[in-house]
């Protein structure tokens, strides 16, 4: 998978956007990622799904806290998204994002920095966020090798497969 | 620098004789543990190329939050998980009359000092109660576990709460634990494993310490530990059919932080809709009207929280169209309710009993909310949506809290009476 990644921002400009809000409970049964992304978000907004091809989503802080379902990344991901950027994630849901090979930026404050439909480029690969509008430059917390690595083979399951398929 | 005993545990169990927090280790888990409503562990395990689990004893799986199943998707997912567990030949499954993976677990003598378990629910957290590394993980880091034994882990650093004084009559560990949610916040310990230390700690009962441990995963923290003492260990030695290590932390060790909190002087707590964070004492928001209390979950159904309920409401009615709903985390609390009485006082003040399970708690079933309707919850999170409508709203309370909430359908102080 690139690790150059261009797109539009959808903006969340909250903090604390729980797994029960990124995919509620009633749905929790279902495990086609194609129905799943149908529900992604839903707790915010039941139409947002219909936009996230593509898109990079801008959050506040802590997003992600709460349960271990991987619905909450399945769905994201099934639905198109490209990348989230954060002040800050929930550990089991940045290790769900990392796993399927969703990146995840991490910088205090970047919430405040863009508004919806922004068109932005980002480089994993030495961390930075760039807006193509006026080229004003962001870096997020380096993103280590180890998780790089899981992203640039597309995900823990394609590199598992290899090896034990 | 000396270690850690979580340090030890992972170190242990990567095979090395140190670990240093930041780096990563491949540590080998010793329960790996699946949920009802997560088909997804199965999708991915099969998706990775898995073929046979690596040891059939290790993988358990938990029928509980859908228990007995009120949906019929939820019913092909268990068919479908049987089928897996009868296939693989995996030695546990608990059933849908067995409770909640956190209390069925070590009720089970399957949660040891030194273990690593590793669920696919977030308050795997609460085994640290027991000098276990306990932790939540997603559907395919698990489904990693069963193909391998084992998942990688940043080694976390270790902060700790050190809790004194003397809590005053009414105040239990839910309140403790809420206070700190609003002093330390949902980010305080990302990546960190909190341990409880202080005079409090060493006095509670484990019941009381799996609610600290079990409600730190809201403070963000990776893991919990207290070192468990003579009564811990007896309470595991009664169940457990293993040997087991005690890691001890070693004199010379940093914590990344200390925090002490005197809590002499601590009220009832309550963390308002829709953040674990907001708290306030019950105090200055009592008289806040309520439709339901839930007594329940794998914070607070466990038999001192269904103890407690049952004593303040001992002879007494719950107030017109209040329901009360009383989940037990496990049949163990189930049957021991009903032998101690606690059973037939409580369906006697007007409460229903559900099965054991996680039921309401998340929403599930067995007492969701319709729209602007108000719970007041044993249970440990109140996110929007999170027990039914996303307009309904969840205070988060201590037993006796919930109990003096039913009685009068007002958020009420338990000692409200007695002017203390």
């Amino acid at each position: 998978m690139s690790l150059i990644i261009k797109g539009k921002v959808i903006l969340l400009n909250m903090d604390n956007i729980s797994t029960d809000e990124i995919y509620p409970a009633s749905y929790l049964n279902l495990s086609d990622p194609k129905e799943i992304a149908e529900y992604v978000l839903t707790g915010i907004d039941p139409h947002i799904h219909n936009r996230l091809l593509g898109s990079i989503l801008v959050v506040g802080n802590n997003f992600g806290c709460g349960s271990s379902r991987e619905q909450a990344v399945i769905g994201l991901k099934a639905a198109g998204l490209q990348a989230v950027i954060a002040g800050s994630v929930g550990r089991i849901w940045y290790r769900n994002a990392i796993n399927l090979a969703l990146p995840v930026l991490i910088r205090p404050e970047i919430v405040h920095e863009f508004k919806e439909d922004d068109v932005i480029t980002i480089n994993l690969e030495d961390s930075t966020i760039r807006k193509v509008e006026d080229g004003k430059i962001f870096l997020s917390e380096p993103i280590s090798e180890f998780v790089l690595n899981i992203i640039r083979n597309g995900g823990i399951k394609s590199m598992m497969k290899r090896k034990y398929a | 620098m000396g270690m850690h005993a979580v340090h030890k545990i992972l170190a242990y169990a990567s095979g090395r004789s140190k670990v240093d927090p930041g780096e990563i280790v491949t540590a080998k888990v010793d329960i790996a543990g699946i949920n009802d409503i997560y088909l997804t562990v199965l999708v991915s395990f099969y998706e990775m190329g898995g073929k046979k689990v690596w040891d059939s004893n290790k993988v358990v799986f938990f029928f509980d939050h859908n228990a007995p199943s009120s949906i019929i998707k939820a019913s092909e997912n268990q068919k479908e998980m049987r089928q897996f567990i009868n296939e693989q030949g995996i030695a546990n499954l608990f059933d849908i009359n067995d409770g909640i993976c956190h209390k069925v677990l070590p009720e089970a003598g399957l949660v040891k000092p030194g273990d690593i378990i590793v669920i696919t629910d977030s308050h795997t957290t609460t085994h640290g109660a027991f000098g276990a590394f306990g932790t939540g993980v997603g559907s395919t880091d698990l489904a990693i576990i069963m193909m391998t034994g084992e998942l990688w882990f940043r080694v976390p650093q270790v902060v700790e709460i050190r809790l004194e004084g003397k809590l005053k009559k009414g105040v239990m560990a839910k309140d403790i634990v809420l206070y700190l949610l609003g002093e330390l916040g949902t980010n305080f310990a990302p990546y960190k494993v909190i341990e409880f230390t202080g005079l409090i700690v060493e006095n509670m009962k484990l019941d009381e310490k799996m609610v600290l441990c079990n409600m730190a995963l809201e403070m963000g923290a990776k893991s919990t530990y207290i070192q468990p003492d003579d009564s811990v260990l007896e309470y595991i030695k009664s169940r457990a059919d293993k040997e087991f290590i005690v890691h001890e932390t070693d004199p010379d060790f940093n914590y990344s932080g200390s925090h002490t909190f005197d809590i002499s002087s601590l009220e009832p707590q309550v963390a308002l809709p829709h953040g674990v964070e907001k708290i306030k004492t019950v105090r200055e928001v009592a008289g806040t009207s309520i439709n339901q209390v839930f007594i329940g979950s794998c914070t607070g159904g466990k038999l001192t929280d269904i103890m407690e309920a049952s004593e303040f409401l001992k002879g007494k009615k719950i107030a017109r169209h209040m329901r009360l709903i009383v989940t037990p985390a496990s049949k163990e609390v189930l049957l021991e309710s009903i032998k101690r009485g606690y059973y037939e006082t409580l369906l006697q003040a007007g409460a229903v009993f559900t099965p054991p399970g996680c039921g309401a708690c998340f929403g599930g079933h067995s007492g969701v909310l319709a729209s602007k309707e108000r719970c007041a919850s044993t249970s440990n999170r109140n996110f929007p949506g999170r027990m039914g409508n996303k307009d309904s709203e969840v205070y988060l309370v201590s037993p006796l809290t919930a109990a003096a909430t039913a009685l009068s359908g007002k958020l009420t102080h338990p000692l409200l009476d007695e002017k203390n």
